[in-house]
């Protein structure tokens, strides 16, 4: 029996185009990593256009700790490195080609972890970064699902059986425990972790809620964070000395034409995986994620991003005409405050969603709204306050090393105002992080 | 596309920078995004967002608050038939009513909405809503005699130093149409208190036994032995007339049934906060018990029923409509309920035991809008105290 955590506040966004149905796979033709991805270092490239790569290979050190690498996901050569303003690498392209694989050897599992580029796929709090090298964690948390709206599978099928060795690996990692939080009737045993039964609306599968709900994380702790994917990841690091770097992406939303799973290389090109899926001739607007915290991409041009999981479609919405939009009485216009008559029909039948943030930017006026779907012991009106004064004292003491940005996704979608509070956070999160 | 839209659109780089109206950027963009809702969407963080904005909020609000206009606006003209004999139909009272309220309606909106459009230009803000709702308000929580020109002067003091010094809708610690009474209030008091202020006689005579004393100020001098009400025209006034709203008074907030159905309105969309709703009435009614139990003649007002109590004067009208303000009250949970307890026992004080002022409700909200910040203040501190004693542990 695990440990049961009910989430009461909190919001399951009911969006259409949920992914059904066996995952086909697709091989990718060209995949691209991108080093933004992966807070809290400085990547510096070790490649070159032309260079042959294995599975596994580095593209990347960090300057900070060159023993952490971001690996190539497939075999073949480099294409291209790919830079934005001030000559900045915005991704490393990798042409696939024939199958070789490299053997991960190194003496201990944190170097096998680092070599792999497997520990760059986990986070540690506070700061919501990449791990720093040499920390201890206090506790380790997986996710075994993923709560926000319409995401697929965490663990793909295919490295599911790794997933208790790789639990095993961790728990030798950490004085404390490690966690595997899960949804009741999930089905995963395991004896290697605290399962945590996380029942409730979206954030219930954020780490920093399982935390909060376990143990909140102090300044000076640290705790690991990661999904149950990559966690069978290492398991199969562990088994067989090299890894599988594929993941299970749901491809979704009320724009997709066919919502449907593949199974593809992490960093795959989108042109590929997106065919048929994008309607011609309208204004699209293409997610590597979901649609509370993923990235805008070009689904020509770009390529699937970490945590590498889900694409979501939506409409873009930027041509719409909506004569005298607040005085509209459509139930079809979704808002969570019943000042809009959609409730009249249930919340919980899907809504179609366009990206317009639907008001201005204002002050803060409506108090209270962001506490409905934040479910931490915190108060995150003030603790946006502070952040907007960037006072680091009152941030450190209103709790800001408890969250990360995805806890402020919720609220942002519900405020009133119209605030960026995820690049409020993120932002916030790395000045402390600079000046610690 | 629409042609009007079209058409607005050809226009929009004339108000842009550099072209040749841009110094009427901030109006156009007001209006522009009163007719069409912005087509600007998410460029970081989450890429869809909840309906609800800004300019919703408010006309919710001032949704909520139509049942007391309209209906005050109809007493203005049945007060004056009650008051002269004058105007015995309902669309008279009605449309009498209206002409007596409607210049100072648009005296507060032009004022108001004036300051608001030129300070957005200075800052290059967009229009902020907020005076959507005070624009409505005020008029309503001032007696029907107000003359225009004081009305001006109020709202420029209360939009300009109880608002915009302090950056605008939102940042606001103060009430600003309670600011504006207050004003006025302190400013001209004998044209905002009085018999002569609350009943619109216009040239007729009056009939007689015509008295145009409010309820409360009609007890704040009575003698012990007579707390009893008359109307206007000097007949006795019943609970279900004080509850309807059928008596003189600041022409919008004299009936408690319309203040109800606004309080549901309210609580029905979430755009107040019942907790502050609730305590406050059960200040008021828990103040009102005590006072009535404690009954003193020295201060008459306290031998009234408690449950009239509540009806009568501005009460009900603060704490549905005032209190809640988001912005100037409470912002945590707990507080509200602290904050709101507060305005109920406070407004009660007022109103018992300084006969100088027949009504409490107005300074006790302002007193507790100062007050709200030091309790949130509580509020938080004890968050951060926990934190810290874990971390301590």
């Amino acid at each position: 029996m695990g440990i049961e955590i009910n989430i009461k506040k909190g919001l399951d966004i009911p969006l259409s185009g949920k992914a059904k149905g066996k995952p086909e796979t697709v091989k990718a033709e060209l995949v691209g990593i991108c080093p933004e991805d992966f807070p809290g270092y400085t990547w510096k490239c070790d490649v070159k256009p032309g260079d042959t790569v294995a599975k596994g290979s580095p593209l990347f050190h960090a300057k900070e700790a060159e023993g952490i690498k971001l690996i190539s996901p497939a075999s073949g050569t480099v294409e291209e490195i790919r830079r934005g303003e001030r000559r900045r690498i915005l991704a490393v392209t990798i042409r696939t080609g024939e199958e070789a694989t490299l053997q991960i050897e190194a003496d201990t599992l944190t170097d096998k972890l680092k070599l792999s580029g497997l520990w760059a796929l986990m986070r540690q709090r506070p700061y919501d970064v990449v791990p720093a090298e040499g920390a201890s964690p206090r506790d380790i948390f997986v996710q075994a699902f993923d709560s926000s709206p319409l995401a697929g599978n965490v663990i793909p099928t295919h490295i599911a059986e790794y997933l208790e060795s790789g639990l095993e690996a961790l728990k030798t990692l950490t004085k404390g425990n490690v966690y595997l939080a899960v949804r009741p009737g999930q089905g995963i045993r395991t004896k290697a972790a605290k399962v945590l039964d996380m029942t409730g609306p979206h954030p219930a599968g954020n780490a920093s809620v399982q935390i909060a709900a376990v143990a909140p994380v102090n300044k000076g702790e640290t705790i690991w964070t990661l999904d149950a994917g990559t966690a069978a990841r290492i398991g199969m690091l562990v088994k067989k000395g090299y890894c599988d770097y594929r993941a299970e992406v749901a491809i979704t939303g009320p724009a997709a034409e066919k919502p449907k799973k593949v199974v593809t290389e992490i960093g795959a090109s989108l042109n590929v995986i997106l065919k048929g899926e994008l309607k011609e001739d309208a204004s699209l607007r293409v997610i590597s994620g979901n649609v509370l915290t993923g990235i805008k991409v070009n689904p020509t041009t770009d390529f699937l991003r970490f945590p590498y999981r889900q694409i979501t479609i939506i409409e873009e919405g930027d041509k719409a005409d909506e004569f005298m939009g607040w005085a509209s009485m459509s139930p079809k216009k979704f808002s969570i405050k019943r000042t809009f008559p959609a409730f009249l029909r249930g919340l919980e039948k899907p809504f179609n969603f366009d990206a317009r943030i639907k008001g201005g930017h204002r002050a803060m006026i409506l108090s209270g709204e962001l506490d409905k779907v934040f479910p931490f012991d915190i108060y995150p009106e003030y603790l946006i306050k502070a952040m907007k004064a960037g006072d680091y004292d009152r941030m450190e003491k209103l709790g800001i090393y408890e969250v990360a940005p995805e806890d402020f996704a919720l609220p942002e979608f519900v405020d009133t105002s119209k605030q960026e509070l995820q690049k409020l956070t993120r932002e916030s999160l790395e000045r402390l992080r600079k000046d610690s | 596309m629409s042609k009007l839209k079209e058409k607005i659109d050809s226009m929009k780089p004339l108000f842009e920078k550099g072209g040749k109206y841009q110094a009427l950027h901030s109006v156009f963009d007001g209006f522009y995004t009163f007719l069409y809702t912005p087509n600007e969407t998410s460029k970081s963080g989450v890429h869809i967002h909840d309906s609800n904005d800004s300019k919703r909020t408010m006309i919710t609000v001032v949704l909520a608050l139509l049942p007391c206009c309209l209906f005050g606006i109809w007493n203005v003209g049945y007060q004056h038939h009650l008051a002269t004999g004058e105007c015995g139909e309902f669309f008279c009272q009605f449309f009498y009513g209206l002409w007596e309220v409607l210049p100072q309606i648009l005296t507060a909106y032009i004022v108001g909405l004036g300051i608001e459009f030129i300070v957005a230009q200075m800052r290059g803000h967009e229009i902020q809503e907020g005076f959507l709702v005070s624009g409505i308000l005020i008029p309503m929580i001032c007696p029907v005699s107000t003359p225009c020109w004081m009305l001006a002067v109020a709202v420029a003091f209360a939009v300009i130093f109880a608002k915009e010094v302090f950056g605008g809708t939102g940042y606001n610690f103060l009430n600003i149409a309670l600011v504006t009474r207050a004003f006025l209030f302190f400013a001209y008091p004998s044209k905002m208190s009085g018999d002569s202020v609350f009943v619109s006689v216009g040239d007729a005579a009056t009939v007689d036994g015509y008295s145009g004393a409010t309820p409360l100020g009609q007890l704040a001098t009575a003698t012990p032995e007579h707390v009893e009400i008359f109307g206007v025209n000097g007949q006795p006034v019943d609970f279900m007339d004080i509850f309807w709203g059928l008596i003189p008074g600041s022409w919008g907030e004299t009936s408690t049934f319309c203040i109800l159905i606004g309080a549901v309105i309210l609580l029905a969309t979430g755009m107040a906060s019942w907790k502050i709703m609730i305590s406050a009435f059960a200040g008021g009614l828990g103040m009102a018990y005590l006072g009535y139990a404690v009954g003193n003649p020295t201060y008459p007002v306290t031998m009234l029923q408690p449950i009239e109590q509540l009806c009568l004067g501005g009460f009900m009208f603060a704490i549905v409509f005032m209190a809640t303000d988001p912005v100037t009250s409470c912002r945590t949970e707990t507080g509200k309920w602290i904050y709101g307890f507060l305005i109920g026992i406070l407004a009660m004080t007022i109103r018992f035991y300084n006969t100088g002022y027949p009504e409490g409700a107005m300074l006790a909200v302002l007193l507790m809008n100062c007050f709200a910040p030091l309790i949130d203040w509580c509020v938080v501190n004890s968050n951060i105290r926990r934190r810290m004693k874990r971390l301590a542990a």
